[in-house]
């Protein structure tokens, strides 16, 4: 690895190399019903119970338009701050599969319904801007079962016509951290939007990866090869991060690479070839005859530019700008729409800093340990902001605040009702104190006149003994003031 | 009554309507005929009893007020019909049955009419004598050892031999007109867009259109006022004002400027064909319309242009027969070799060498030399129609090259078999309305035809010159049953 930390590169003898990457995304489009079918896209139905005619390619069967679909990716499209094409053509990519009933998928190939766009990376060195090439639409293929019989592939179409969204990136993520960010934020955006739910595990989010190497400081690409459908982030920067270092042991065994597409083996953590550029598939791409191409008017962008929400760029701008947040705080409170969703309403009746603290700390920890997402919280935001109110108007310490918080993230709901019932409150009664320090300095006469002839790091000492004696109840700091004036 | 098959599709109704036949007695003629005619062999699938069947459900409460009131016919098998099987001709779709019904048959029943059956055409269309089917060449009644045409071969011959009063067929690159020319029949190939494409299998999804084929002109007005609706599940559909054609049908054609195209006369054009077209001139004159030379300078190339276009479309539309969901399936070692031996035994040769055409013209490195040039061309051949279209109402031009060959004569020069098209392609490629109505004899006394080719959604003004035309030709055709022992 380099020692310029922010830099990724990969070292050999005297050669340095940079990692060029590529991402083709495909992304799940969010929609009741599929691209060119009314069947449901449900996940999780038994298999084959979502084929309409239409997906299994019956004979004499033809595609109609999703309009919601497209909707969807122009909404998308807006959202990588990306030219809406206002005319867009389906094309047939034509290829043999037992889970591809039509034998094509309907994609676009020349005329995506969305071009360049752009999309902003918080790394830990600054922004870094990657360049979206285009976004198409395009059906998604059923899926093919091998391992329920020892002869027989079994084939379930419930995926066969789903739509999908491909974005591609320009060749401008430069480490497996970058594709990590880029990768995130592209999911944060269309959640944001609402144009797909970016759930990787019921592979709403997969994508091809395409891996380069060149010495540091060339102009020209290296030759690239394909990783096709890499379905997590972590297996993306696994793949890269194998593969790259292949590359540069090719390069430095003074071979050559092969334009090939390679596929990732995740039990050996390998990538493997798939097939070379000779055997490449000649897809005979065409437009589809049976779908006109696709016309959508400047109303119809402007319309749906209205119902685009704030995204996260704006947001955490907004979050810095109004909240004082710093741009680390704003950066992760805006990552997810529903963690921005979460922190706003927790500050609608709460303390701005304090809230920040405690949903960047307590929350995502306790969160994390529990494997929760934030929408499953037990904690709602209205009693986090109880809690925190409760902090803020000196009814409990902060410590306490974390008992009554571990209490709360058990089910326990009102934080108002566990001080009570805990008799958590803490103590700020003057003369209730004074009693308490009194019967201290009582205690330990000796450390007192320690104190007084100078060694004032007793301070803590005495600090330490009141808590202790009131049950951390005792609010340190009217402790620390009458201490102060009764030693 | 024992001439109820005699009778055109408007006289069948009249009767049916005035309570002197019944659908029953219909159904059951066309029935008796047809099975007295099995050497014309042009039903795929019989229906007859079902067909009787709902002939006397049809008679138990009859609804006069429907267009094609208890009117038996038989259709295409190309058309999808729920609950009875489905070939396209071919072998691969040989034990398909469809649980959906296509839209043109679906208006079709749903204006009263009853399907007698399916029948013959060539393989997925793909053919112009009918000999390309997985069930046997069709006898065109005219004589025999004669081929009906094609790819409707079955449709035109079932209609000259009187064994459906009517039927529809379909037409890609003159499917419906240059079968309709070779047994003495009218065929009207619809504007593209008119028709819905839902449920018929598709051959070449930019110039496949239904269309009536019948015995004179107003039956054929009266069945594409039937068959054309505008469909949300076909997205080529197109949703126009659509006349009552039947009702709307007038002789009256005075004054309408008729275009006689020059390119149409090709070389070695049969001296027949020419003095047919020429007579055809002196009709539309006798109608009181004006006569107009025009160009269409692009026509010599719209042959070639069809022969890539559709075959491209045909490659890919014909990848779902891979006897993987439904249809014939060949054993395999694996999936590879299941899907060659399926598709080489499923196809027949004329399929799988379009298949190839398609495929080829569609690959890498040879795309732009054809499959993008043939589309330039192709807007090419329709800004000549356009440019034509602003000094005249319609065209006029012979049906095709020549009158009915033999069954055999073509079947090893593809080529000869392909130029049986030239004037009806152009038509397809341009997307317009075309009918061919039967205007007289070769030396042979074997039916030629006529082509008037309309502005697009203009199938009144052609229909209503063939109408004109039809009565001034007073074409009778000559069918001998000379198959009926």
């Amino acid at each position: 690895m380099s020692k310029d930390k922010s830099e990724y590169l990969i070292n050999r003898k005297d050669n340095q190399y940079e990692v060029v990457i590529g991402l083709e995304v495909h992304a799940q489009v969010t929609s009741e019903s599929k691209l060119f079918s009314t069947s449901s896209t449900k996940f999780g139905a038994e298999p084959n119970t979502q084929v309409s005619l239409v997906d299994a390619a019956l004979p004499g069967m033809l595609p109609v338009i999703n309009e919601f679909c497209v909707k969807q990716a122009i909404k998308t499209g807006i959202g990588l701050k990306a030219k809406i094409n206002k005319r867009s053509v389906f094309d047939r990519k034509n290829y043999f599969y037992a889970d591809l009933p039509q034998g094509y998928q309907i994609s676009q190939f020349k005329d995506p319904i969305v071009g360049e766009g752009k999309v902003i990376l918080d790394m830990p060195d600054g922004q870094k801007e990657v360049g979206i090439e285009r976004l198409h639409l395009e059906q998604d293929a059923g899926k093919s079962i091998h391992d329920l019989d020892p002869k027989n592939t079994f084939v379930d179409l419930n995926r066969s016509g789903v739509a999908l969204m491909e974005i591609v990136s320009k060749p401008d993520l430069r480490s497996p951290d970058e594709v990590n960010a880029y990768v995130k934020k592209l999911r944060s955006i269309m959640r944001y939007l609402g144009t797909c739910d970016g759930n990787m595990q019921e592979g709403s989010l997969r994508a091809d990866v395409n891996v380069s190497v060149r010495i540091k400081g060339t102009k020209e690409f290296g030759t690239r090869c394909e990783i096709k459908n890499v379905n997590s982030i972590k297996f993306m920067q696994m793949a890269i991060e194998y593969e790259a270092n292949r590359q540069v042991d090719l390069i430095e065994d003074g071979q050559s690479i092969d334009q090939e597409t390679r596929l990732f083996d995740t039990k050996k953590n390998e990538t493997r070839s798939m097939r070379s550029k000779e055997d490449a598939h000649d897809y005979r791409y065409f437009p589809d005859p049976d779908l006109l191409p696709l016309e959508v008017s400047d109303a119809f962008v402007e319309n749906l530019k209205s119902e685009i929400p704030e995204l996260p760029d704006e947001k955490k701008k907004r979050f810095i700008e109004k909240f004082k947040l710093t741009p680390y705080e704003a950066t992760i409170l805006v990552s997810d729409i529903e963690t921005s969703n979460y922190f706003e309403n927790v500050i609608k009746k709460s303390d701005v800093k304090l809230a920040t603290n405690w949903i960047i700390g307590e929350l995502f920890a306790a969160l994390n340990e529990k494997n929760l997402e934030i929408t499953e919280s037990p904690i709602s935001a209205g009693n986090l902001s109880k809690l925190i109110n409760l902090i803020k108007d000196g009814t409990i310490s902060g410590k306490i605040a974390k008992t009554v918080f571990e209490q709360m993230m058990e089910g326990d709901k009102d934080p108002k009702r566990i001080v009570e019932e805990k008799g958590l409150k803490q103590e700020s009664d003057p003369k209730a104190l004074e009693a308490l320090i009194d019967k201290v300095i009582d205690n330990n006469r000796d450390k007192a006149t320690e104190y007084k002839s100078g060694k004032v790091k007793l301070f803590g000492f005495f600090v330490g003994q009141v808590m202790k004696v009131s049950g951390g109840k005792a609010n340190p700091q009217l402790v620390n003031e009458i201490l102060k004036k009764k030693l | 009554m024992s001439d109820i098959t005699k009778q055109s599709l408007s006289e069948l109704i009249k009767n049916i309507r005035e309570r002197k036949i019944s659908s029953t007695e219909a159904t059951k003629a066309f029935i008796e005929r047809s099975e007295k005619s099995k050497e014309l062999n042009v039903y795929v699938t019989e229906d007859f009893s079902a067909a009787i069947e709902k002939a006397k459900k049809f008679d138990q409460k009859p609804n006069l007020d429907l267009k094609l009131p208890g009117i038996p016919l038989a259709v295409k098998d190309l058309f999808c019909t729920k609950n009875v099987k489905t070939t396209a001709g071919s072998k691969i779709l040989n034990n398909f049955t469809p649980t959906y019904e296509s839209t043109v048959t679906k208006n079709i029943w749903n204006e009263g009419a009853i399907l007698l059956g399916k029948l013959n055409c060539d393989e997925f269309a793909m053919g112009s004598s009918n000999e390309t089917s997985f069930f046997g060449s069709v006898q065109n009644p005219i004589d025999k050892g004669l081929v009906p045409g094609g790819s409707s071969g079955g449709s035109s011959s079932a209609v000259a031999a009187q064994l459906t009063p009517i039927t529809i067929g379909t037409d890609t690159g003159g499917s419906i007109r240059q079968p309709a020319s070779f047994t003495g029949t009218v065929g009207l190939k619809p504007t593209y867009g008119s028709c819905s494409r839902y449920g018929i299998v598709a051959f070449a999804s930019s110039l496949d259109q239904a269309g009536p084929m019948s015995q004179n002109v107003r039956d054929c007005a009266l069945l594409q006022e039937v068959i054309s609706s505008y469909d949300e599940k076909d997205s080529t559909s197109i949703d126009f004002k659509r006349n009552n054609y039947s009702k709307e049908l007038t002789n009256n054609i005075k004054g309408k400027k008729i275009g006689i195209p020059k390119e149409y006369r090709v070389d070695g054009m049969p001296k027949e064909i020419e003095d047919l077209w020429k007579k055809g001139i002196e009709y539309i004159k006798d109608c009181g319309a004006e006569i107009l030379d025009i160009s269409l300078p692009h026509t010599n190339y719209a042959l070639p242009t069809y022969y890539i276009v559709a075959p491209a479309e045909a490659s890919s539309n014909l990848a779902r027969y891979d006897g993987v969901k439904y249809g014939f399936r060949a054993d395999g070692e694996n999936l590879i070799d299941m899907y060659e031996k399926t598709r080489s035994e499923g196809f027949g040769a004329e399929v799988q060498r379009r298949i190839m055409i398609g495929t080829y013209v569609l690959s890498s490195g040879y795309y732009d030399a054809y499959y993008l040039k043939a589309q330039k061309v192709r807007k090419l051949i329709k800004n000549d129609f356009d440019e034509a279209y602003k000094k005249v109402d319609a065209i006029l031009t012979p049906s095709t090259p020549s009158s009915a060959f033999k069954i055999g004569e073509k079947t090893n020069d593809p080529v000869s078999m392909y130029l049986n098209d030239i004037f009806t392609v152009p038509v397809n490629l341009a997307g317009l309305p075309g009918i061919s109505i039967p205007a007289g004899h070769d030396s042979k006394g074997y039916p030629l035809g006529l082509q008037i080719i309309g502005k697009a959604f203009d199938e009144q003004n052609i229909l209503n010159i063939a109408y004109a035309m039809e009565e001034k030709i007073n074409f009778k055709n000559k069918i001998t049953d000379w198959w009926i022992k």
